[in-house]
């Protein structure tokens, strides 16, 4: 046991709750029309609440518990039976086992909170509810298993994931835009994204996230050493050249560099740097942030639009896609130089790293899109996943919360 | 002169805009308002208390045309604002007493378009 590694994995478990709640809830919460704020602000902060139950009573158990096939982790960890101040050398060898499940919970929690930006404005609160206890046990509990639990199928290949591309971000992602499929577009949008209610709360919910995801990208190197450092510096580096990566390409292209593309080019760099952080260097890291803000740009001012769907907060244009650039980043620039335990990618003459980077890839997007359809199907057919178009029309938050945000007249 | 009064669905706010360009009105004053007609507000609570009556946000456009055109502002509006239940909003027409436009002093009919 090493106090340094527990109490700085004790300081980032709060860094990544505060990712949750405020960061995205205010990086969402300022994007949506004012009648709906507290419906962001409420979901986020109940998933908090729901997820942190579940993930003791069984999630984590079931994405870390002892392994069953290389599928899922049996129950015997059930209500953190065995989950205790002895370390467990699986996972990490140098902090209490309570305190790494108290750091993947935050991880657990922030994950389905992330899908809330696909359906924002529309979906009916119970609706949303049910679905999120259902995928956080059907799809995260398992993925997680499959890529980071021991004896997991998907890390036995030797796949690399620093801090969840895959298993937060792509999965989130990718049932986002399944669900902004199957749900329909939004009442009275039209091909362009419906106008922001308060840019300041987005930008605040931006900052805090960049604050909140050095706790999980240099705290999932699970110890206060040279790697978590390496991830904290590439960290920084990828957001901050994707953020002023995207507000140039902005002024070259629409004319103006806007608040609102600097955040968002920020969290796609934090997206993309999450896979690779603990593998590759601070020039590569550079490199990665400018690549994702490039393509997520494309993906979400110029494909969105042509496609039609309506992906209200641009959950999978900026997660799916970006956690997508860094998978397969992570396969061409991880190095065994930065992180010995890690292994080298192409760029380091291991073609086979990106093969797995892609199988991997492959397998997240197949199960999280099957698996997201049939629960949005089961949830629907019970009790109908979007409010009534009365409802929508006046707002989610006085239909689903009976309460405003703000008063018109005092 | 004719002030024609609309109050609509504030997501319909677009499509009336359109439709009113559409036959020549590009001259609007557009408000954000509170208000109540037969769809009746709503309850909110906070901490238990409840408070009934709670009024909806609407969306208010003042518009100033002269005889001929009244006409085609209601249609244009209705076209834009309809989606055939309560709440679709309300239009009123008055009679104008008189306009001026400020920059050129001009007045009456002239001064409206």
């Amino acid at each position: 046991m090493n106090s340094g590694d527990t109490a700085w994995v004790l300081v980032s478990t709060a860094f990544v709750l505060l990712m949750t709640m405020p960061g995205l809830a205010f990086f969402y919460g300022g994007l949506v029309r004012r009648k709906n704020v507290l419906s962001i602000l409420m979901q986020c902060f109940i998933i908090l609440c729901v997820i942190s139950i579940q993930w003791v009573l069984f999630g984590y158990s079931l994405a870390f518990g002892p392994d069953f096939h290389g599928i899922i982790g049996n129950l015997s960890w059930a209500g953190l039976n065995h989950v205790g101040a002895t370390p467990n050398p699986d996972y990490a060898a140098t902090i209490p086992h309570s305190v790494f499940m108290a750091f993947q919970m935050m991880f657990a929690v922030i994950t389905p909170a992330l899908i809330i930006g696909a359906y924002a404005e529309r979906v009916k609160f119970s609706a949303f509810l049910i679905f999120t206890i259902l995928w956080a046990t059907f799809v995260y509990d398992p993925l997680a298993h499959w890529v980071w639990g021991a004896g997991g199928w998907i890390k036995s290949l030797g796949a690399l994931d620093y801090a969840g591309g895959i298993v937060v971000h792509v999965s989130s992602g990718i049932s986002a835009l399944v669900l902004a499929v199957v749900l329909g577009k939004r009442i009275g949008y039209n091909h362009k994204p419906i106008r922001p209610h308060n840019l300041p709360f987005t930008v605040l919910g931006a900052a805090l996230l960049w604050f909140g995801w050095f706790g999980f990208n240099a705290g999932s190197a699970l110890a206060a050493d040279g790697i978590a450092g390496n991830a904290f510096v590439t960290t920084n580096t990828a957001t901050a050249a994707a953020g002023l990566a995207w507000a140039l390409i902005e002024w070259w292209h629409n004319g103006s560099p806007t608040v609102l593309g600097v955040a968002t080019g920020a969290v796609a760099g934090l997206v993309a740097i999450t896979p690779a952080c603990g593998f590759v260097n601070p020039m590569n890291a550079m490199f990665i942030g400018i690549i994702v803000a490039m393509v997520c740009y494309v993906a979400v001012a110029i494909i969105k639009g042509k496609l039609g769907y309506d992906d209200s907060l641009d959950t999978f244009g900026v997660h799916g896609v970006g956690g997508t650039v860094g998978t397969i980043a992570t396969g061409i620039f991880a190095e065994k130089a930065v992180n010995a335990t890690g292994n080298n990618g192409l760029l380091f003459g291991n073609m086979h790293q990106l093969l797995v980077q892609c199988i991997m890839w492959v397998v997240a997007v197949v199960f999280a899109v099957v698996m997201t359809y049939i629960l949005y199907k089961i949830v629907d057919a019970i009790i109908g996943m979007r409010v009534e178009e009365k409802n929508e029309i006046v707002g989610l938050d006085l239909t689903q919360q009976s309460e405003a945000a703000y008063t018109v007249i005092e | 002169m004719k002030l024609i009064i609309a109050i609509i669905q504030p997501h319909k706010l677009d499509a009336v805009k359109t439709e009113l360009e559409a036959v020549g009105v590009n001259l609007m004053t557009v408000t954000s308002v509170l208000g109540q007609g037969r769809q009746k507000g709503h309850t909110e609570i906070y901490r238990g208390a409840k408070e009934a009556g709670g009024l909806l946000t609407k969306v208010r456009l003042d518009i100033a045309v002269n005889e001929d055109f009244v006409e085609r502002t209601i249609k244009a509006i209705t076209k834009g604002a309809h989606t055939g239940s309560v709440g679709d909003g309300k239009i009123f027409v008055l009679d104008l007493a008189e306009c001026v436009r400020i920059s050129s002093a001009e007045r009456g009919e002239k001064a409206i378009g």
